[in-house]
């Protein structure tokens, strides 16, 4: 272990990748947490180790996370309170058949 | 995808087994497969035979188990730790076979924890000191490329129970080399600190590699009987994966595999085996009969 002696160079953090899952019956990709990797290649095998050991998913999406633009909390109200009291948005005045899935 | 849990998409049916909150939908390997001996076979034989196999992965495993809490991250922590257990998995298996094949019905942990060092017949390579995290990676190119080699052939084995580890080994073991493989080509093709350290790595697990084509009198005779498989004809093949990744990552490989010589097969182990099985075997042996 003579190599393991001398200090290397420091080393930059990873950057962090954010982790979607899609389970075996699942129809879409999920959020299931988040992960640092070297480069995206790694990303998914991080994601592979970290998020499917359990047998839970087929497939897996891993996006850098500087690259999601999200809503910022500060403007929750204006952004979302409008919809609390339009409940006649839900499509739940139709009668669905019931050989329809997944609604 | 409907309900409140995230992981609802991600359960199977499971037949009422409440275990597993999510991630179900689990085979076993061994479901369904006959396990009387195959007619010729002398059980004896097949025994060691599984322990060979069973020990390589064992042992590996422990040593690769030797980087949880001191890997430089903890995704490859995690990366290594999960390799160690899909090795843990064929050695419960194969040593579980060798059990019902010297007749004896020991079982896997019969093996795990109450032999010596000097019974353990796993190859050197698979003990070799841990060393830095690039060593770990080559030690495991070395390993993976060999095992996978190996268990490809071994999936065709006369006996179906060696044919069913080995099914369920090719799939762990291309995942492994793969893993392997990748951080191969960053460390050596890297930085030139990274370089020189992976470089190094290769120096230190290339005397040891001459051993996995070793041809051991069990083998030969399984070999023969179709149940085995023979190490020697796979130097070739193995060789040109090792050349392959190593030019890819910008690093030397030497021109060929050392001579081979039978060592830790016979028993005849370096001086790491004793600590690291004492490492492993420690607690079973304090408090034997002990469930949790």
């Amino acid at each position: 272990m003579s190599a393991d002696d001398k200090p290397g160079p420091v080393r930059p953090e990873w950057p962090l990748y954010e982790v979607f899952v899609r389970g075996k019956r699942g129809l879409n990709h999920v959020h299931v947490g988040s992960l640092h990797a070297p480069d995206e290649q790694m990303a998914l095998h991080n994601a592979r180790n970290l998020y499917t050991r359990r047998n839970e998913g087929v497939s897996i999406w891993v996006v850098r996370a500087e690259d999601i633009t999200a809503s910022s909390p500060d403007e929750k109200d204006p952004f979302f309170e409008p919809s609390g009291d339009k409940v006649y948005r839900h499509p739940t005045f139709y009668p669905v058949p019931e050989d329809v899935p997944h609604i | 995808m409907s309900g409140e849990n995230i992981f609802t998409g991600m359960v199977e049916e499971h037949d009422g087994d409440e275990r597993w909150a999510f991630g179900t939908g689990f085979t076993e390997a061994l479901a369904g497969v006959d396990t009387a001996l195959p007619e010729g076979v002398d059980g004896g034989e097949l025994a060691q035979y599984c322990q060979m196999l069973g020990d390589d992965a064992l042992v590996q495993a422990q040593r690769l188990s030797q980087w949880v809490t001191d890997a430089p991250e903890l995704e490859e922590e995690v990366a290594l730790a999960n390799i160690a257990l899909d090795l843990i998995g064929q050695a419960r298996l194969l040593l579980a076979r060798a059990g019902q094949a010297d007749g004896t019905g020991r079982d896997e942990d019969a093996f795990a924890y109450r032999r010596e060092a000097a019974q353990f017949r796993n190859v050197r390579l698979a003990a070799a000191p841990r060393g830095d995290f690039a060593r770990a990676i080559v030690t495991l190119l070395a390993l993976s490329s060999w095992r996978l080699a190996l268990m490809s052939r071994l999936s065709r084995s006369r006996d179906p129970v060696l044919a069913a580890i080995a099914a369920k080994a090719v799939n762990e073991l291309t995942y492994h080399r793969e893993y392997a493989v990748s951080w191969a080509l960053r460390l050596g093709d890297g930085t030139e600190y990274s370089r020189e350290r992976t470089a190094a790595a290769v120096a230190q697990v290339w005397p040891d590699t001459g051993e996995l084509f070793a041809t051991h009198p069990v083998e030969a005779r399984l070999a023969e009987l179709g149940v085995g498989v023979d190490p020697g004809p796979l130097r070739a093949e193995v060789h040109d994966v090792l050349v392959q990744v190593l030019t890819a990552a910008t690093l030397d490989a030497p021109a060929a595999f050392p001579e081979s010589v039978l060592a830790g097969r016979s028993g005849d182990h370096g001086p790491e085996l004793a600590p690291l099985l004492q490492e492993m075997q420690e607690v079973a042996r304090a408090h034997p009969e002990a469930t949790w």
